[in-house]
């Protein structure tokens, strides 16, 4: 997918997270995207992240580590 | 064969009550019937039928032919058994020479004005009048016409050389049933049920006394002209051959029926498909059937010819590249081919290299197939089916905050609501027998609130009209939803008793705290919304304090980029109120298509394995690891969204897509087709060669709901079965092409029959363990959680606690859609059905249905049309910022200025070329509901439209069939 879509997708998660009372909004957007996207989906993002992760919503930088890698 | 028994059927004469219990004798017979039952119908309880000609149990009693008078002993005269209610110790005498003698008389005086044609009759043998003067024992009728003119009859078009002014010619212009005038009884069962089940008003009786007829619409109306929406009540409720379906006409008086569930919408409507041999002669809605209690709408009722219809391919065809015509080959070789593609591309591409798209049309048994082959044999979790693009977000807005995906209610439940909501969804067109049953409510007093971008019938229909009508602009549920929260908080309006024993108090706190910011007060988003705040206001007082309050929503909730967060919003709403978990409550997502429920059910998402278990969790993978003797993968396997844009990146290569037209249904057209054309094996299973199929490399014929035996679910999880009333046509039931083809690939399947199936989602599937043919057989219906605790079934869910424990309020921020008007595309377009077409159209455009929807048309408002100089009719260009198509324009202001609207029946006007690829944070669940447009005039299809239909023309080619 191109790669503003991912970002754009990506923000989407952590926009809605973002607005949620409490801690760990970060962490919860890892989950999300653990739980929904496909490995070659995380890889993507993962890729872009490594590469300055440009226009991605700080929560899903914040939780780049909580991402799991694709096997 | 063996057909399933059909129980007790009969007509009993009157509606069923319910009451405190009252004991009376009939002809010596003590019967016990709930108070206010008819003693009509407490005979036909004791198995004694009292002859009646305008009494039947669909429409209240009328009392109108005095043919089913009785005696009762105490009474004076001899009172209409349809009319009068049961009392304790009633002595009821059902024949004495006294109301035999007036029975005659009766039915002598209705036969001097009838036809005495019924050999010739399409109603012989299934007539109630014939049956009638056969159990009163009519021998002769004195009457006749007065030789010197005058008073005639209503049934000769001649008369003593003169022209009879009484005859009136048959109206045949309804494509599925005749209208008779000279078999006219005038018992007024068709008027009844066209308002009291129906709820159209389209029928009445015109004229007095011997000048009665039967009349649809205003003057100078036919059947087809007037408000008739031909859901067939009428017909069904006809006790001659006046209101008669063509089908019978042409084919003669069906011999044996067989009970199956219907292939349409997600009401799941139960119906007697009555056949001779393997011919179906009409379809006819089941009395017994839980969801539609006897009712039916045209699609169900009518529109089954598609089953038939001479474009169906019948025979597997393949092809090496989609600039070659298809090759027509044996089920061995398209099987082979296939497999070895599949398996082929695995080997180059990688295990994650194809999927599967299981289909909301077939059965569970063969949705369970299907992401069967994609987990077991293709060894990935790529599967995915068309709730995607609908009701994805109810799963995940619902089982966040409820525990379960699942819709709260039965249908039954409407009937006990004082207010419902109804938000994004069109019931009358798109759920048309729920729509009847909840005017039905609505006529009995219900308070109804509509929130719909467009007036819609219910804001405003025969005798029913909604308190309020939220006409929102497109893309703000969220704000609407979280400006309803607001007032209920603020004016201190919620169940506080009901939130603190049944929900997460804290979660409450800050929810409650997160709404009564003053941002979210209906005059603070009234300027966003369109919504004015006192009618908002008023919306939410009535809601919250208006007695049982039930939500109904569809697809304009959910196609959103907010969609997941407004079905959070609507559970919010409902929780806050107290209104889960009781009859007449609930939160009550409407399905599309016939099988979407069981389609989700049955594991059809990337991320959940049957019964929405997620894929990560290693003891639900460990179930059917051990039973399918494979390891299945972790990890979450790709949307169709997804595997469109990995086709067009080249890591997607193959798909098996069964009973689904992604290209048509799907939005952004051209990039479905881009992704598809990117594929290299395409593999369409379907009855059709759909518009998919134009991008396939294999398709294998499937079979109707009428060739195979399985199970559907519908909105209200309950597991109906499907009957196989005759052989496929192709040969094979689309289970047994899947468990072809998986074993093509080395699946080493057996199943014999989709009961073992079924066997196996019980075996595997906690909330099914309970459910099996038998027990199916046993008592007709059931809905899901089917188990030990609940071993027939679940009505209502949350009863004595959310499935989660606690219910989960979440805050609901408004976001708007980045799919925004500008001054390049100043208007909003929203999509939707209408009553007679279904879906992308594949079957009901194959119908007589076309009849009432030739071709899809674009709803404009009057002031946005003479702005663009646009008149009714005209054709116009709808261009948005992915695409462009032609259509044709209706001026209307059922839509709000700078809102249009259209539908995606046709393939011809493709509407998804214009939307957007935007979708719901959450699910993927594309934004269907709001893309930015502009209309123009324009002298005809557009160049994309020209170019699309000589691409699916060359597509479509076949080659003749090798001697």
């Amino acid at each position: 997918m191109s790669p503003e879509k991912m970002v754009h997708m990506a923000n989407q998660i952590a926009i809605f997270f973002e607005s949620q009372p409490g801690e760990g909004q970060a962490e919860k957007v890892a989950d999300h995207l653990n739980d929904f996207w496909e490995p070659r989906m995380r890889a993507q993002l993962l890729d872009h992240i490594a590469a300055g992760g440009e226009g991605l919503h700080p929560l899903v930088l914040d939780g780049a580590d909580k991402l799991r890698a694709p096997a | 064969m063996k057909d399933f028994i059909i129980p007790d059927d009969r007509d009993m004469g009157t509606p069923a009550r319910q009451g405190a219990p009252v004991t009376l004798t009939v002809d010596g017979f003590a019967v016990t019937v709930p108070e206010g039952t008819s003693v009509m119908r407490a005979a036909a309880e004791a198995g004694l039928q009292i002859p009646k000609l305008c009494a039947t149990d669909s429409v209240e009693a009328f009392g109108s032919c005095r043919l089913c008078v009785v005696e009762i002993e105490g009474r004076r005269g001899t009172p209409a058994s349809c009319t009068t209610p049961v009392a304790p110790g009633m002595v009821v005498r059902t024949q004495s020479d006294k109301v035999r003698k007036i029975r005659t008389g009766v039915m002598e005086l209705y036969i001097s004005d009838h036809p005495l044609d019924c050999l010739t009759c399409a109603a012989n043998g299934d007539c109630e009048l014939q049956d009638m003067a056969g159990m009163v024992g009519l021998r002769d009728v004195r009457y006749e016409a007065p030789q010197s003119g005058g008073l005639t009859n209503h049934f000769e078009a001649r008369s003593g050389g003169e022209a009879n002014p009484q005859w009136m010619p048959k109206d045949d212009s309804n494509p599925y049933f005749t209208y008779d005038p000279s078999k006219c009884i005038v018992c007024s069962r068709c008027v009844r049920a066209c308002e009291e089940v129906q709820g159209t008003f389209a029928l009445t009786i015109q004229g007095r006394g011997f000048e009665s007829r039967v009349s649809a619409g205003a003057m100078g109306d036919d059947f087809l002209s007037s408000d008739c929406v031909s859901c067939g009540a009428c017909v069904q409720a006809c006790p001659t051959a006046t209101l008669q379906e063509k089908s019978v006409i042409e084919l003669g008086t069906p011999e044996r029926s067989v009970v199956t569930t219907c292939a349409y919408c997600g009401v799941g409507c139960s119906f007697k498909a009555e056949l001779n041999g393997d011919q179906v002669v009409r379809m006819v809605p089941y009395k017994g059937g839980k969801a539609n209690r006897g009712h039916s709408c045209v699609k169900g009722r009518f529109a089954y010819g598609y089953a038939a219809h001479k474009d169906r391919i019948l025979g597997p065809m393949i092809r090496e590249s989609i600039d070659e015509p298809w090759r027509e080959v044996g089920w061995n070789e398209a099987l082979e081919f296939a497999a070895n593609k599949l398996r082929g591309l695995q080997e180059e591409y990688g295990r994650r290299s194809i999927g599967v798209i299981t289909s909301s049309r077939c059965t569970n048994e063969e949705t369970y197939l299907v992401q069967k082959l994609a987990r077991q044999v293709f060894a990935n979790n790529n599967t995915d089916t068309c709730a995607r693009v609908c009701h994805s977000p109810t799963g995940y807005g619902l089982g966040q905050t409820l525990g379960t995906s699942a819709g709260t209610q039965d249908f039954d439940s409407v009937e006990q609501t004082d207010v419902v909501i109804v938000i994004g969804a069109n019931p009358t067109d798109a759920h048309p027998v729920f729509a009847s049953r909840l005017k039905k409510r609505l006529r009995a007093g219900a308070k109804a609130i509509v929130i719909d971008p467009r007036r819609i019938d219910l804001v405003k229909s025969a005798h029913i009209e909604a308190s309020h009508h939220l006409a929102l602009r497109p893309g703000t549920n969220v704000a609407v939803v979280t400006a309803m929260a607001h007032v209920i908080v603020t004016e201190g309006l919620m169940d506080e008793a009901f939130i603190r024993e049944r929900c997460d108090w804290d979660e409450f706190a800050e929810y409650a705290e997160f709404v009564s910011d003053p941002r979210h007060s209906p005059e603070a988003t009234e300027a966003l919304t369109g919504v004015p705040a006192d009618e908002l206001r008023a919306a939410a007082r009535l809601y919250a304090t208006g007695g049982n309050g039930a939500i109904y929503y569809g697809l304009g909730v959910t196609e959103h980029s907010q969609g997941s967060t407004t079905v959070i919003g609507i559970a919010n709403l409902a929780m806050m109120t107290g209104n889960v978990g009781r009859p007449g409550v609930g939160v009550n997502p409407l399905r599309g298509q016939n099988n979407v429920q069981g389609s989700c059910d049955m594991g059809s998402f990337p991320h959940e394995l049957p019964g929405y278990r997620h894929v990560k969790n290693a003891d639900v993978r460990a179930v059917f690891e051990s039973l399918w003797g494979v390891e299945i993968d972790p990890e979450p396997g790709l949307r169709i969204p997804n595997m469109l844009d990995a086709a067009v990146d080249g890591s997607f290569k193959g798909l098996y897509c069964q009973g689904e037209d992604i290209l048509q249904s799907d939005p952004d057209t051209k990039h479905v087709a881009a992704g598809l054309a990117a594929m290299e094996c395409v593999i369409v299973h379907d009855l059709f060669l759909n518009e998919t199929a134009n991008y396939a490399h294999v398709f294998l014929p499937g079979s109707t709901f009428l060739e195979k035996d399985g199970t559907f679910t519908n909105a209200e999880r309950r597991i109906n079965r499907v009957r196989k009333v005759m052989a496929p046509r192709s040969g094979y039931a689309d289970w047994e092409v899947t468990q072809l083809l998986a074993n093509a690939m080395g699946g080493d399947w057996s199943y014999d029959h989709p009961g073992q199936i079924m066997d196996e989602i019980a075996a595997t599937t906690p909330s099914f363990s309970g459910v099996s043919y038998d027990l199916l057989e046993e008592v007709g219906s059931v809905q899901w959680p089917c188990n030990e605790a609940h071993p027939e079934g679940t009505p209502l869910m949350h009863v004595d606690g959310f499935v989660r424990g606690k219910g989960r309020f979440i805050v609901t921020e408004y976001v708007a859609t980045e799919e925004r008007t500008g001054p390049r595309f100043p208007l909003l377009l929203t999509t939707g059905r209408v009553l007679s077409q279904y879906n992308v159209g594949a079957q009901t455009r194959r119908t007589e249905n076309v009849i009432w929807h030739e071709e899809d048309v674009l709803e404009i408002h009057p002031h946005d049309a003479e702005l663009r100089g646009i008149k009714d009719g005209d054709w116009v260009r709808l261009n948005s910022r992915t695409g462009d198509t032609a259509l044709r324009a209706r001026a209307t202001d059922r839509v709000s200025p700078g809102v249009v609207y259209t539908t995606f029946h046709h393939p011809d006007t493709q509407a998804n070329v214009v939307t957007t690829d935007f979708s719901d944070w959450a699910t993927n669940c594309p934004e269907y509901k709001v893309t930015a447009v502009q209309v123009s005039l324009s002298n005809g299809p557009t160049d994309w439209q020209e170019d699309y239909a000589a691409q699916a023309a060359r597509a479509r080619r076949i080659l003749p069939a090798a001697e």
